[in-house]
């Protein structure tokens, strides 16, 4: 038993061949992603493009450290702070690690709160997430500091091993501040937006004429997390491995 | 509908993931604290990373409620870089042998052409 053809179908089959046929599948509006905001398409098309520059880091990463013949610095020994009198090993990362796990814990819960409409709610949630990033970049800062001026750590080289350490380190945890920095910047203006009804009243945006929602939180957490993530795999792989 | 106002589940599920991702991060932290060596700290780095990076992606990032139509487009493509992993490793191989060969220390000199 053939259905009769829909209406649809119909109109599948008398589309244009040949070179026509390519430009009028191509601009026909068609949409692949149903029920997914446009915003939210782009967010995750961005972030599949920035998992590969991160994966492209670290993988070169991997490649000097398996190829260097000098011994590489114990991550354990040269993140470690000494602290009442103890040293303990990566401390400081082990908090940044804790700190960046609750940004993202508060980045959900204002997504959440969000969609239900909980204006001051979501505000002050963005607000302690952008806090809790913004305490990150700080500790980098200092993290950086202290192995620049102290342990005379340098692109080219370090007293400790492979040359290499330097240059992987300085790339990948720059790069990934700078994701949590523009993250922060990003996620104060979502709470400002949140805080002024922007979102209620369905205003448009400064960049796009497109009436703002809650969409845009969902779409900013989808970067926060993604920040998160990213980390979850340098600290396995640089200071942990 | 649900979907018409976006994702929307209970609190409950993101505290307890928030609870999880803390211990998790608790349990690699120890793998170094206690120093455990060998193939025994890769695979429990390895573990619990992927179980932190799972559990942010599937429900942080809302990805067990997407389409399947979304969710290949996202996470399949980043599989190519596995191919680049091997790349990698086999050419890090090459370079640490032919470093080894010509200017390592204690190996005898490369044998003349």
């Amino acid at each position: 038993m053939t259905p009769p053809p829909s209406p649809s179908t119909d109109r599948v089959l008398s589309r244009p061949e040949g070179m026509q046929g390519f430009v009028a599948d191509w601009s026909s509006d068609q949409q692949a992603f149903k029920k997914v905001p446009w915003g939210k398409t782009m967010m995750w098309i961005f972030l599949v493009s920035d998992t590969f520059i991160f994966g492209v880091f670290l993988i070169s990463y991997m490649n000097v450290r398996m190829s260097t013949t000098e011994p590489w610095p114990n991550s354990s020994e040269v993140f470690a702070l000494t602290l009442f009198g103890h040293s303990i090993p990566l401390v400081l990362i082990a908090i940044m690690t804790f700190i960046l796990i609750s940004s993202s814990g508060t980045m959900a819960m204002a997504v959440n709160f969000g969609y239900r409409k909980d204006r001051v709610t979501t505000f002050v949630l963005l607000l302690i997430t952008a806090l809790l990033g913004a305490s990150f970049v700080g500790m980098q800062v200092f993290e950086w500091s202290k192995l620049i001026l102290e342990e005379g750590v340098r692109p080219w080289g370090n007293p400790m091993g492979a040359a290499q350490f330097g240059s992987t380190f300085f790339m990948i945890t720059g790069f990934h501040g700078t994701h949590v920095s523009i993250g922060v910047i990003f996620l104060i203006i979502v709470a400002i937006k949140v805080l002024r009804g922007d979102l209620d009243h369905e205003r448009p945006g400064f960049l796009t004429g497109r009436k703002g929602n809650y969409e845009i939180v969902e779409i900013m957490g989808l970067y926060w997390h993604f920040v998160d993530l990213v980390w979850v795999f340098i600290f396995a792989f640089f200071y942990l491995w | 509908m649900a979907h018409a106002q976006g994702q929307q589940h209970p609190i409950g599920i993101y505290l307890k993931i928030w609870g999880l991702l803390f211990v998790l991060s608790a349990a690699s932290y120890a793998v170094d604290y206690f120093q455990f060596q060998g193939y025994l700290r890769w695979f429990l780095i390895i573990t619990f990373m992927l179980l932190k990076a799972g559990l942010i992606v599937a429900v942080f990032m809302h990805m067990v409620w997407e389409r399947l139509a979304l969710v290949y487009a996202i996470l399949v493509p980043p599989l190519l870089l596995l191919v680049l992993l091997g790349i990698g490793a086999l050419e890090a191989d090459y370079t640490f042998l032919t470093r080894g060969t010509n200017f390592g220390a204690s190996s005898p000199p490369a044998p003349p052409h």
